[in-house]
């Protein structure tokens, strides 16, 4: 039989982060979140709630677009962890990021990392019209913009007419 | 807004969970997908002395079919059930309700047998479990039991499983011929619903009703079956009349006690009765 390990207070876990290998010794109620923006100095990545509601801690692990407040560091052992800092090209902006600057798709742009990281995880097609983006972009909240610009940056980006 | 202190562990097979749930009884806490239980430890509204962690556990990553219906372990992901197109054809009302748990953020960590065991009284999962029939696979270190989704949900986040027991899976019957149909009302999609009602239906030849099920989540402290409607719409065919006897009747014998700042019982019972009615017509149309 598998050993059953002791509980611990930390732990020790090795990620990719953007595509470099992490390893640390983390406590075990450490967050995801806390890991990337504290430790790895990763502050792309916001946190608003805390608690699940507004998105903007929106990571991808594994390529799925998750919450980093409502994982713990310890759960990511072993994944690939992709931050805004990760789809950003070295220079300029990437072809999202840039229709979200040419449709005023963020004012203060606390929400924008974690709208980004949402659709970075998601495919197109799956999203075909307006309504079925809005739906998608649902679970990330946005105190300044209204979601139009937004929505027209999606639209755009995603080479939709409105 | 951060978790207090723990100590975490995570074992590799399905008896170490149960040894840590033995040794450590009421003090330990399973951790599958986290989306209940990390945001009540930002709060602080959990305090676990362990969370056991089953990520690892491979005896509880299936998603299998037997006998005509649905196996669902203890790991796997809302998503991963979200869109197969298994699950689809035997138990489209899963497929259907899935969409509506929480963002699609959630559903990529939680896990569907999670939101069963952690049982919200707003939650969809426990409703449509109640709907179809589930069976509860429970195990602890000195064994295995089954409880029927009716016997598991005793209150709000309460269920009857014992302190040292896990919920290993979840079993699902198959009614592919069944027409089902979940809706909800809640503040904003993805939220917490106020009142939604999951239902599944067979109808005779001639188009009357022969058999219906139906369940409310978020309007009282379980999700609860509504047998006077249920009783009341077998063998009738659906019409106006029989819609606003059913939403009536709802709204008299609905057990609504869930009282927020969006909505007050009476408030809720109203919702229900409309959304039954909808879900009625949808499904004998
Ligand atoms: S900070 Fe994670 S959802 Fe708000
Ligand atoms: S741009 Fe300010 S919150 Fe969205």
């Amino acid at each position: 039989m598998k050993p059953v390990p002791d509980p611990a207070g930390s732990v020790a876990v090795s990620m990719e982060v953007n595509g470099r290998t992490v390893e640390r010794t983390v406590n075990s109620r450490r967050l995801l979140a806390d890991l990337l923006r504290d430790e790895l100095r990763l502050t792309g990545t916001h946190l608003g709630c805390e608690h699940g509601v507004c998105g903007a801690c929106t990571v991808l692990v594994d390529g799925q677009p998750v919450r980093s407040c409502l994982m713990l560091a310890v759960q990511a052992d072993g994944c690939e962890v992709t931050t805004v800092e990760g789809i950003t090209p070295k220079d300029g902006l990437s072809p999202m990021q840039q229709a979200f600057k040419d449709h005023h798709g963020l004012q203060c742009g606390f929400c924008t990392p974690g709208f980004l990281m949402t659709l970075a995880g998601v495919e197109p097609e799956d999203h075909p019209d307006e309504e079925s983006v809005r739906e998608l972009l649902a679970g990330n909240l946005c105190r300044c913009t209204g979601y139009e610009g937004i929505v027209d940056a999606v639209m755009a980006a995603w080479d939709r007419s409105r | 807004m951060k978790p207090p202190p723990f100590l975490y562990a995570r074992p590799e097979s399905l008896d170490g969970v149960l040894r840590l749930l033995a040794e450590n009884g009421g003090d330990a806490r399973v951790l599958a997908g986290g989306q209940s239980l990390v945001p009540l430890l930002n709060f602080r509204l959990a305090r676990p002395e362990i969370l056991v962690d089953i990520a690892m556990v491979d005896e509880l990553s299936h998603l299998t079919i037997e006998d005509g219906g649905l196996r669902i372990g203890a790991s796997v992901t809302q998503r991963a059930v979200e869109t197969s197109a298994e699950v689809a054809r035997l138990c489209p009302l899963l497929s259907k309700a899935l969409p509506l748990v929480g963002h699609l953020q959630n559903r990529a960590r939680g896990t569907v047998v999670g939101s069963i065991a952690h049982a919200d009284p707003s939650a969809e999962l426990p409703a449509v479990a109640l709907v179809l029939g589930a069976t509860m696979t429970v195990r602890s270190a000195s064994g295995d039991r089954s409880i029927p989704a009716e016997d598991f949900f005793l209150g709000p986040f309460t269920t009857a499983l014992e302190p040292d027991e896990i919920l290993v899976e979840v079993r699902f019957p198959g009614k592919p011929s069944a027409r089902t149909a979940v809706k909800e009302i809640a503040p904003r999609s993805g939220d917490f619903a106020i009142a939604g009602v999951a239902g599944r239906l067979t109808t005779a030849a001639d188009g009357a009703v022969q058999d219906v099920a139906l369940a409310l989540f978020g309007v009282g402290a379980v999700p609860q079956r509504l047998p006077e409607v249920e009783r009341l719409a077998a063998g009738e065919n659906v019409t106006p009349e029989l819609l606003d006897e059913v939403a009536r009747i709802t709204r008299a014998t609905a057990r609504s006690g869930s009282e927020d700042v969006h909505a007050d019982p009476a408030y809720r019972a109203r919702v229900a009765g409309e959304l039954v009615r909808r879900v009625v017509e949808e499904m004998a149309a």
